[in-house]
């Protein structure tokens, strides 16, 4: 079960690096671990928890609140199949069912070939395309059932690396300026807050939650 | 019917340009001027009474406006900007669409934000699944960066502020301000409790934080540059300016345009062929979506309504209690005859049941109960009672059937629930009578099991 490898892990540094706090990290360090793995394996989570200081059972916690992290084996390519109301009434439904067939799986399920994993989505916020689906996160409009036959078949044969990158949103995301410097109070200019906030909650910005300023 | 359209301020770019998206276009059609002008010439004060002069509403759904909106975060610093760009609502396809093909006209509006606010450090949180668009403004940043438009000394100033693009990773809650701030700080999307955790003073980090929508700031370049009057000249009665409107469903036409508010009536936008150009094949409205699926429905005869918070607000809408509708999120759904509502109605709550963050129990548990009562009904194996068995339920979620709802939940996806549910009901009770009676949905296409 893999941690992160060298290139993942000196980018998740530089992510880190981005944040008044180390925890902001998370979801993009998650983003990184599924791009390598193409899943979040137990490894990766509690190597994750390892740079952020959290135990792998908050990573774990949080990954599973959101649908884009899987916990299982997740075939090289995700189809997302967006079946919600612009789409359904496009016919996405009788698309996810075809796909289902074509591919000889069911939504939520993984091809024995590792090839081919396949989601029913919610919104994908692209109607004026319905019905629309992604794969890896890449939009593909207005697709039928002979352009979904198409667009597997040119998927089998690696004829869509250009527009189908592997496993990851983040995949081709590469930051070239600089981290940001964190902001510090200003002590004699601004004053510190007049009107406190409830005192008994516990998000009130005291010391311990003011970010620290680390350098450049 | 023609509708005269002004000057597009924010899609202007985009529709002429095909690399509306690069930094060199963006210069060449007089981008970051105006931040320049501003960070060498205006006070952050003057910047943030043009947007207060503009009145600005929010975008994203809530409508408040953005200039009184920086005008309550409390009195410390450091200070955050926090851009919303986690657009899930169903039906809207704006934002990814200004973050695709006009990602500097987002960060200017950023960075004159964060300076009218004095913030040092903004985010553009955007939806994860918006590969490209995260791809195109993380691009723009660095290329902000290397123009001197953003981090130290910007344009030869003493202001800094810098950015930080952040993904999300499919939760629809995340939208909600609270929520979007807890994912941000590595946490699952929980809204917090409001009061006392209004953003502008418990926001990021505990500190005092702008939250706005990602089409309300790229307007700020626009506003700035021009004046607050000039924006507020445009609209009426209170609504200012232009907004993105998603036109979608079964239209000929279906796409995002940039209309004046309250100039343009829903008829226009689902008629006029320059907009929505009707229905496709010929069919009948029966029925639209007007803001996003929280949003109460409308019929026929709601279509010469206008396009504005007066026209939603003050329209005899059709939930048992009372109330207009909203603008919500700038998604216009029509729905013609061939379609049934009551499938419509179960798809939006199964996307609810979905999509509840689970910390509230009339949403956690109403959703997925109204889930299966509506799932019932639509594959024809609906109980004779079921309606008032869902109507109760949703009595229990939103106990005042009216727009705005009545609030039983932190956030408002509980109350957004029933409005789908309770619309089919009380527009066409007879779908839900055939549908128990015949045993089967009478349109064609099911719900799969």
């Amino acid at each position: 079960m893999p941690r992160l490898n060298r290139e993942m892990l000196e980018r998740a540094k530089s992510t880190i690096a981005l944040y008044p706090q180390k925890r902001s990290a998370l979801l993009p360090l998650l983003h990184l671990a599924q791009e390598q793995d193409g899943w979040l394996t137990p490894d990766g989570m509690e190597h994750i928890g390892e740079l952020l200081d959290l135990e792998p059972a908050e990573v774990l916690g949080t990954a599973a609140f959101y649908t884009m992290f899987k916990r299982e084996p997740t075939g090289k390519h995700l189809i997302s199949i967006c079946t919600n109301l612009a789409c359904m009434l496009a016919g996405a439904y009788e698309l996810l069912e075809h796909a289902e067939s074509r591919l000889g799986i069911k939504s939520g399920g993984t091809t024995a070939d590792g090839a081919f994993s396949l989601e029913e989505a919610e919104c994908l916020a692209h109607c004026d395309q319905a019905p629309c689906l992604q794969v890896n996160y890449r939009y593909f409009d207005r697709v039928g059932n002979n352009e979904f036959d198409a667009l597997v078949a040119d998927l089998e044969a690696g004829r869509r690396q250009s527009d189908v990158p592997p496993h990851g949103t983040l995949s081709r995301i590469k930051r070239t300026a600089p981290a940001p410097v964190v902001p510090t109070p200003a002590g004699d200019a601004k004053p510190e807050p007049v009107a406190a906030p409830a005192p008994e909650d516990p998000r009130a910005p005291s010391a311990g939650v003011r970010p620290k300023k680390r350098a450049r | 019917m023609t509708v005269t359209m002004p000057a597009p301020i924010l899609t202007g770019r985009l529709r002429e340009h095909g690399d509306s998206h690069t930094l060199e276009r963006y210069l060449a059609t007089g981008g970051y001027a105006t931040l320049r002008k501003a960070v060498t010439s205006m006070t952050p004060e003057q910047v943030h009474e043009e947007v207060k002069a503009a009145n600005l509403f929010g975008r994203g759904g809530f409508i408040m406006p953005a200039g009184a909106k920086w005008g309550l975060l409390r009195d410390a610093f450091p200070r955050y900007v926090v851009v919303n760009g986690d657009e899930g609502e169903p039906c809207t396809f704006k934002d990814h669409l200004l973050a695709e093909r006009d990602p500097h006209q987002l960060i200017e509006g950023v960075l004159l934000t964060a300076y009218a606010v004095g913030a040092e450090l903004a985010f553009v949180y955007l939806r994860g699944e918006f590969a490209l668009g995260l791809e195109r403004v993380q691009a723009a940043v660095d290329e902000a960066y290397a123009h001197g438009a953003a981090g130290s000394g910007i344009f030869g100033s003493k202001t800094q502020i810098d950015l930080v693009v952040h993904p999300g990773a499919g939760a629809y809650i995340c939208g909600d301000e609270t929520a979007l701030l807890e994912s941000l700080e590595g946490k699952k999307g929980f809204p917090r409790l409001k009061p006392p955790n209004y953003p502008a003073v418990i926001g990021l980090y505990g500190a005092p934080t702008v939250v706005n929508n990602l089409e309300t700031l790229s307007n700020v370049p626009w506003i700035v540059e021009n004046g607050g009057e000039k924006f507020a000249a445009l609209g009426g009665e209170g609504s200012t300016g232009t907004r993105l409107v998603c036109v979608a469903g079964p239209v000929r036409n279906p796409g995002t345009f940039e209309i004046e508010l309250h100039k343009t009536s829903f008829r226009d936008l689902i008629f006029d062929p320059s907009l929505g150009g009707g229905l496709a094949d010929g069919r009948d409205l029966r029925f639209f979506i007007p803001g996003g699926s929280s949003s109460p429905w409308f019929g026929p005869q709601h279509l010469d309504i206008p396009y504005s918070k007066v026209g939603a607000d003050t329209a005899v809408g059709v939930l048992p209690d009372g109330g207009g509708t909203m603008l919500g999120s700038g998604s216009v759904v029509a729905v013609d005859d061939s379609a049934c509502p009551v499938r419509i109605a179960w798809r939006l709550t199964k996307f609810y049941a979905h999509e509840s963050c689970g910390q509230c129990t009339p949403c956690r548990e109403g959703g997925s109960w109204l889930e299966k009562a509506m799932r019932r009904i639509e594959t024809g194996a609906g109980l004779a009672d079921d309606v008032k068995t869902i109507m109760d339920v949703c009595r229990g979620i939103a106990p005042r059937l009216a727009w705005p709802p009545s609030q039983t939940t932190i956030c408002p996806l509980g109350p957004s629930i029933p409005m789908p549910i309770v619309s089919a009901i009380q527009m066409f009770p007879e779908d839900f009578e055939r549908h128990v009676e015949e045993g089967r949905c009478p349109y064609v296409g099911s719900v799969p099991a």
